[in-house]
């Protein structure tokens, strides 16, 4: 019992980080339909940053790493707006698979170009939060593990006030309901979907440092596994679908860290896909997501 | 004789001719001149999918290396029971060789077919993601089996890749797919790339269509496969990962989808290319990335996309039609 509440805890602080990806995915997806792949690429880039800014902060403490999340946050925000007014602007309207294959274009070289800049070589995250080992009725918790908790929940609580509380937020679901009809209405689209952009990507960011702190071995290519598997999580929750991308993420997550301490661990990457295809067959609009009949 | 099979014979012809005197040439260039060979079959096999029939498929390495791992199990564990001691004469070697060959494409589109009918019942991203996963999980399954090496990779395949085994499956490969998108069927596969609602209303089975280019694909990638490893005498599961997939799939897009001659180019291209960019070989997958923006943002039809028939004079009688990239995007 007490391994299975420990690999449950493992597993959500896991998932939570997966939410927080399938967040920025679900976001985009909503308000141009189409699969930023370079989303996980900005994750990893979040996690660069924090790893630099861990080295000109002052940190070790609470608030030291807060400093670093919110630096991660911000730079990753304007990296993601800067490739949408780049590269994805122009596309608006072009065939999804031309949009598609721009997006793997831009994911490559988000990676490539980390390779030449940061080098192919892992690097040790700092520990930008104070680290303590509590144990609490026979279970290992790491403070870590906790910080990534609490952030992701407050986030996630963050982005749901915004998406529902404030007139940008208004303007995001009318243009993910129809895009054309909430122009009609003075919908700034090319703001929206900028803001849609900076949004998620933070989120990736934080991801990014979140991650970092569990798994401190850092690389460029960090992102392409997490992100797909954040992916999957989007998909398993409902595209398009706010709290479907954070219920997948915790399931997603919490289903890797059981395979991953049974004794098909060796399987634990080919899981994450074959819940994808799976749900794709069965259930293709997700958990909580409503299927849209396509209109001939 | 047709036309096209009087190509056929020709090419088959001069592949024979070239590898007879493989000893006098440089071997470096033989090298180059196989690897070129290899991946024309991989990118035109891929362009049936990708191109003609308008599905976006990011599986093809995981097809490869079911038939490079079937064919190269054949080869390795079989092969000395078949054979003896001696190793056989050249032509046994050939006739086991070309047995396994095919066994690999078998293996590999029978994969094809396995994955291809439930994962082609989706579009655009989830199709591409679908078979992204599948040749993840494919790659993750080899990994696991220790009578292939697991993780550490087959060794010790004996070197049976020549240039003649190489362009026959070339010409092979290119025959196929031109005479299969030119034939009555075949128009199925346009069809069903420019319109799938108007192909299935006048009576064609689409889906039929995609699983079919799907496996005949994935059959063509599985002979790579097999030329591949019995050329590099040893596979690895990660050696056909996602960055192999995406290495045909750009080759694909930068001759032109759905255009047989401009994919054969870039994927000739795309091969000697590297070889002069060894100085600066980490850069050079920043010089793909870009190239696919780039393409995408200002000519998404491709580089290669040239009206060849125009170009030689002729009318402008083309099989290709303009690729889906021309159509106005869908309401």
């Amino acid at each position: 019992m007490t391994e299975f509440l420990q690999q449950l805890l493992n597993g959500l602080s896991l998932g939570a980080i997966y939410a927080l990806i399938a967040l920025g995915y679900t976001m985009v997806y909503g308000v141009l339909r189409f699969i930023n792949f370079a989303h996980s690429d900005v994750f990893m880039v979040g996690a660069y940053i924090g790893y630099y800014a861990g080295q000109h902060l002052p940190v070790g403490t609470l608030g030291g790493g807060l400093l670093v999340l919110l630096a991660a946050m911000a730079g990753c925000s304007l990296l993601g707006m800067a490739i949408e007014r780049l590269a994805y602007r122009r596309l608006r309207g072009a065939p999804t698979l031309n949009v598609l294959i721009t997006a793997i274009g831009v994911s490559l070289f988000l990676e490539s170009a980390g390779q030449a800049v940061f080098g192919a070589a892992p690097r040790t995250f700092p520990m930008v939060f104070p680290v303590r080992n509590l144990r609490f009725a026979g279970l290992a918790v790491s403070s870590n593990q906790l910080v990534v908790i609490a952030v992701a929940i407050l986030l996630m609580i963050a982005l749901q006030l915004i998406v529902f509380r404030t007139r940008i937020g208004t303007a995001m679901r009318a243009v993910s309901l129809n895009p054309r009809a909430a122009q009609l209405v003075g919908v700034n689209l090319n703001v929206v979907i900028s803001f849609t952009f900076g949004l998620g990507s933070a989120l990736a960011g934080a991801g990014g440092v979140l991650y970092a702190l569990n798994y401190p071995s850092i690389d460029p290519l960090m992102g392409v596994m997490p992100g797909m598997k954040a992916f999957v999580a989007a998909v398993l929750g409902g595209v398009g679908n706010i709290p479907g991308a954070a219920l997948g993420g915790l399931i997603l997550g919490t289903v890797e860290t059981f395979v991953n301490g049974s004794q098909w661990s060796t399987y634990k990457d080919a899981i994450a896909f074959a819940i994808l295809i799976g749900i794709l067959l069965f259930r293709p609009a997700g958990l909580l997501g409503r299927a849209v009949p396509e209109k001939v | 004789m047709p036309k096209p099979l009087l190509a056929l014979a020709l090419a088959l012809l001069v592949a024979l001719a070239v590898s007879h005197f493989g000893d006098r040439i440089d071997p470096y260039f033989l090298d180059v001149l196989i690897g070129v060979g290899i991946n024309i079959t991989l990118a035109v096999s891929l362009n049936l999918v990708n191109g003609y029939t308008g599905q976006f498929s990011l599986g093809h390495a995981g097809f490869m290396s079911v038939g490079a791992y079937a064919s190269a199990a054949i080869t390795v564990l079989l092969g000395p029971r078949l054979l003896g001691d001696s190793g056989g004469t050249t032509v046994q070697q050939g006739w086991l060789f070309f047995a396994a060959l095919l066994a690999g494409g078998a293996g590999a589109a029978l994969a094809g077919l396995i994955v291809g009918i439930p994962s082609l019942r989706l579009k655009g991203d989830y199709l591409a993601l679908v078979t992204l996963g599948f040749g993840e999980i494919i790659r993750v399954v080899f990994q696991n089996v220790d009578a292939l090496g697991g993780a550490l990779g087959l060794n010790g395949i004996p070197n049976y890749t020549t240039v003649f085994w190489v362009y026959a499956t070339v010409a092979v490969t290119v025959f196929t797919v031109v005479c299969l998108v030119r034939s009555t069927y075949g128009r199925g596969f346009l069809a069903t790339r420019d319109d799938e609602i108007a192909a299935e209303s006048v009576g064609l089975n689409t889906t039929r269509y995609k699983i079919a280019a799907f496996v005949i694909a994935a059959f063509f990638a599985g002979i790579a496969g097999g030329l591949y490893g019995h050329f590099k005498l040893t596979i690895t599961p990660t050696g056909f990962d996602f960055t192999k997939s995406i290495e045909i799939v750009v080759m694909v897009i930068l001759g032109g989808m759905g255009n047989t001659p401009g994919v054969i180019l870039a994927a000739i291209l795309l091969t000697v290319l590297p070889e002069f960019l060894r100085p600066v070989e980490q850069y050079r997958m920043i010089v793909y990335s870009l190239l696919l923006i780039g393409l995408m943002l200002l000519r998404p039809q491709g580089l290669f996309n040239l009206n060849f028939g125009a170009l030689v004079g002729r009318s402008r009688r083309r099989a290709a039609l303009p690729p889906a990239s021309a159509q106005p995007p869908a309401a």
